[in-house]
């Protein structure tokens, strides 16, 4: 405990109780999230680098990594499109069933993975509500990696209308007052007034959306095709190799996503400092 | 990575700015600029539709299929001892997930709130590192810890204890996924308190233990009951972890998403529906009890 | 409204209490018996009760036969085994947790029902499959699952082995057959009912080689106007074969009502629901009762492959002919 005081340092003050609730945070925090972080890197440590690499840029592994990265991408680029339409609509606009709107887009976040992951794949498969309709057309949406992109769009959905929807909120109307007496058009001022303040909280959403869907498990796999090399998702792969017992191949495959997470998590962290730095306000 | 910030969040939260609060600010009317009449109808229909097609649909779609095979089989899978087994079992691991990081989450929050301490940062950093790793990746390190295969495992299963396969293994799979979620909520909003107050009562005599049940949790009531709505929403709704540590044994490790995705392989689709469409009423209910959380932190 | 939610909250909380069972036994599976030990389970039940006055309880866990093995011998509390092929629980033996000789203990090498190895196709059989030939030629997509993990994957393998030895004369030849029949296989799922799933509800692939009593279940659940059966010329005798795992029964106490159950698998009634399930029952008599639903085949066994300890060492093991064939 005096190891952990020492370590962090502070000013003591008349509170009671830092040593003891630093402790108990210290201890907590170890059992359960930094051994079993910590055995996973310990366990990947134990394979030879060569047969590390081997793992990793094996044909199927680097085909699981495009996929799950590729669509991941893809999924949030299209909720950065669409929530900016969402966000646009709910903040700016008054409209019946604008407050149901509202509640709607945090649904993603409430509804368990695997009941959306069933719900998604009966909708698409070829004979559900929806895939009724693409099917004639051509598309096939489950069971094909349209079929997961669907799914990752579904659940990044809240990111970016909740991370930019403060902010537009908060956004000064002097400042468009000012460029609409000074002749501009709506779209320039959306252009040249609203736009850059958004952008760090856009770019943010946009990387939580990324960064959720890399890693998304449940929702994914019912309406995967799950073939390797066409449409198997790396932590499909993990678990894959999980049954068939080749635990070191599993926590190979993990480590790469573990490590790409918290790249992303640093990311993340960057454009919301960025984010404050421009705009005074967290977003 | 599952994130459950509702309204504005920040995932590394900086310490004296941050603010992982709900929505306080009263809501504004929304402002009736001056875009084109043409161009708000097609915004408007663009959000509905994108928003209708991707998230009321497969709701609409749960509840369809549920009851697709007629109400009485519907009751019917509901009844079965399996399906009350796994709404058991889901039940009891919420409860101990959520337990389990209100503790952890109130010692921590006041730790980190009511002290100033260098390394504070990096403490908040390593707390949040579960929203970034992939479920299937929480289920595995515990399988390396605890699986005869990993570093414990030989001496638990010498002894005669169930880790992995059983209900320990499941909650602390759901507790490393939900860790952060209690505490991310805390944390904010005793920082815009800071100390004053807790000073002032031990200032007048007040022990510690006393300040912290009568001045601090009141203070922060509204926001740790937000937590634990967030924390328990996951917990109830966890699939890729605890599928990895489960042994998916039917009626005994089958969590409700583990016990829909069983009835789903098993040809039974209607009844897969019904058990989903119990989580589904569940994450409306959720989203219910947020607004009105939201509204009762706006009022304070 | 809300006498429906305490009356739901209550059958909930209650349930618990009172199915308490005074024997509860715990059987991991392989991957497609989940209907057959449901019916055998709920049969035992009754019969148990009458018997001895007591309540049993037999709790079914499902999955690749392998990867069942690997989790009964990672500590999965299993009271019996009743896996796919003997090899599975000779793993099990060899740690430790079931008797050397446990293939002994119960008649018919300790299986009670048999199957054998089919194909199932799209209805009206659009590809023409009619024998293991069809299966290799290229451009046909073959659905089967993964020897890794799956005990039906195994009995494929070397059914479609055996076939090619017997047709071609060589082991070397056999090879090449399997490695060819293997490159049309798009993906490879953890266990029988996997590949099932993948096959009829994914709609991949052209033909699915199963479990001849999987195949049977498909066309009764899911119609018997979407697949057709095809019985090729040559098949092997699949014995899934059961056992008490001694280490944990000797433990909980259940070694009665463990081997009881085992029995009741055996008896008349236990070899009826098996056959009603699309198994081959052991017991002549009913053997002869539903000798027309099942087809007659020419069928290997696998002494012709020296046993499962030499199959499994030579083909599934690591390193071995599988892994030489199939790189993904």
């Amino acid at each position: 405990m005096s190891a952990a005081t020492a370590l962090f340092r502070h000013r003591r003050g008349v509170i009671p109780g830092f040593g003891i609730t630093l402790g108990i945070t210290l201890l907590w925090l170890s059992l359960i999230v930094l051994t079993p972080l910590a055995a996973l890197f310990f366990k990947a440590a134990e394979l030879p680098p060569d047969r590390f690499f081997a793992v990793v840029t094996s044909r199927r592994a680097l085909h699981a990594f495009e996929l799950s990265f590729g669509l991941s991408l893809a999924a949030a680029a299209t909720n950065l499109f669409f929530g900016s339409a969402v966000v646009w609509a709910l903040v700016r606009y008054r409209f019946p069933g604008r407050r149901i709107l509202d509640a709607i887009v945090d649904v993603p976040f409430a509804l368990p993975t695997a009941v959306a992951g069933i719900a998604l794949a009966a909708l698409y498969a070829e004979t559900g509500w929806i895939g009724q309709l693409l099917t004639p057309l051509g598309i096939h949406v489950a069971y094909t990696p349209l079929g997961i992109f669907v799914a990752l769009v579904f659940i990044g959905l809240p990111f970016v209308v909740r991370t930019v929807q403060p902010v537009l909120e908060d956004l000064d109307k002097e400042l468009e007052d000012a460029a609409a007496s000074l002749g501009a058009s709506r779209w320039n001022t959306a252009r040249r007034v609203v736009f850059p303040s958004v952008v760090p909280a856009l770019l943010t959403g946009f990387a939580l959306a990324f960064a959720r869907a890399v890693g998304e498990y449940g929702s994914v796999i019912f309406i995967a095709g799950n073939l390797p090399n066409v449409s198997e998702i790396a932590p499909l792969l993990i678990v894959i190799r999980l049954q068939e017992f080749r635990y070191a191949d599993a926590t190979a495959i993990a480590v790469v996503m573990l490590v790409a997470s918290f790249l992303l998590l640093f990311l993340v962290n960057t454009l919301q400092r960025w984010s404050e730095r421009r705009t005074g306000m967290q977003p | 990575m599952t994130i459950l910030p509702i309204t504005e969040f920040a995932i590394l939260p900086e310490l004296e700015a941050s603010r992982i609060v709900p929505r306080t600010a009263p809501r504004r009317k929304a402002d009736i600029r001056t875009d084109a009449s043409w161009v708000r109808r097609v915004v408007i229909s663009i959000a509905v539709i994108f928003l209708g097609i991707f998230i009321v649909l497969p709701l609409v779609c749960v509840f369809a299929l549920a009851f697709s095979k007629g109400v009485e089989t519907y009751f019917a899978a509901l009844r079965d001892p399996d399906t009350l087994a796994a709404v058991r079992l889901t039940l009891l691991v919420a409860a101990i997930s959520v337990a389990s990081n209100v503790g952890f989450g109130v010692v921590a929050a006041w730790a980190i709130t009511k002290f100033e301490f260098r390394g504070k940062n990096l403490l908040i950093t390593l707390i949040d590192l579960p929203f970034s790793v992939s479920p299937v990746i929480a289920g595995l390190v515990f399988i390396l810890l605890f699986g005869l295969q990993g570093y414990f495992g030989p001496w638990l299963v010498a002894h005669g204890y169930k880790i992995i396969f059983a209900l320990p293994g499941i909650a602390l799979a759901t507790i490393f996924v939900t860790f952060p979620f209690v505490i991310r909520e805390l944390v904010p909003l005793m920082q815009q308190q800071g100390t004053e107050e807790e000073e002032a009562a031990l200032s007048l005599g007040a022990s510690g233990r006393r300040t912290f049940f009568w001045v601090t949790l009141p203070n922060v009531r509204w926001a740790l009951l937000y937590g634990v709505l967030l924390c328990n929403a996951r917990a109830m709704g966890e699939f890729g972890a605890v599928s990895v540590v489960s042994g998916h044994v039917r009626g005994e490790t089958n969590t409700m998403p583990l016990h829909i995705e069983a009835l789903y392989d098993g040809y039974q689709v209607a009844a897969a529906f019904a058990v989903a469409s119990l989580l589904a009423l569940l994450a409306l209910v959720t989203l219910v009890l947020k607004i009105v959380l939201e509204a009762r932190l706006a009022q304070e | 409204m809300k006498s429906m939610i305490t009356a739901l909250v209550g059958t909930v909380l209650l349930a618990g209490v009172a199915q308490a069972a005074d024997v509860t036994l715990l059987n991991v599976s392989y991957d497609p018996t989940r209907e057959l030990y449901a019916h055998l389970s709920q049969a035992f039940t009754a019969r148990f009760k009458s018997e001895t006055g007591k309540t049993i309880e037999v709790k079914t866990s499902n999955g690749g036969s392998g990867a069942q093995a690997r989790a009964v011998i990672d500590g999965l509390q299993a009271d019996v085994v009743t896996l796919a092929l003997a090899s599975d629980i000779d793993a099990i033996a060899d740690r430790g947790l079931i008797a050397a000789d446990w293939q002994s203990r119960l008649p018919s090498n300790s299986a009670p029902y048999a199957s054998t190895i089919v194909f199932l196709v799209r209805k009206g059989n659009p590809k023409g499959i009619r024998d293991w030939d069809d299966l290799a030629q290229p451009g046909l997509k073959v659905v089967t699952p993964n020897p890794k993990t799956s005990g039906g994957a195994r009995w494929n393998y070397l059914a479609a082995w055996g076939y090619a030895r017997k047709r071609y004369g060589s082991e070397d030849k056999a090879r090449e057959f399997v490695k060819a029949i293997y490159a049309n296989v798009p993906v490879l799922d953890t266990g029988a009912r996997g590949s099932t799933m993948t096959f009829v509800e994914r709609g991949v692939g052209d033909v699915l080689v199963a479990w001849e009593n999987e195949a049977f279940l498909a066309i009764n659940e899911l119609g018997k106007d979407r697949f057709d059966i095809v019985v090729p010329s040559l098949s092997i005798l699949a014995e899934p074969p059961v056992a008490v795992v001694d280490q944990v029964v000797d433990r909980k106490g259940t070694r009665a009502p463990a081997e009881a159950f085992l029995k009741f698998i055996y008896s008349p009634e236990g070899q009826a629901i098996a056959a009603k399930d699309h198994y081959r029952p052991r017991d002549p008599a009913v053997a002869e009762q539903y000798r027309a639903d099942f087809a007659k085949v020419e069928l290997l066994t696998i002494a012709d492959f020296g046993g499962w300890r030499k199959a499994q060492a030579t083909h599934f093991d690591d390193g071995g002919v599988f892994d030489s064939i199939y790189t993904q």
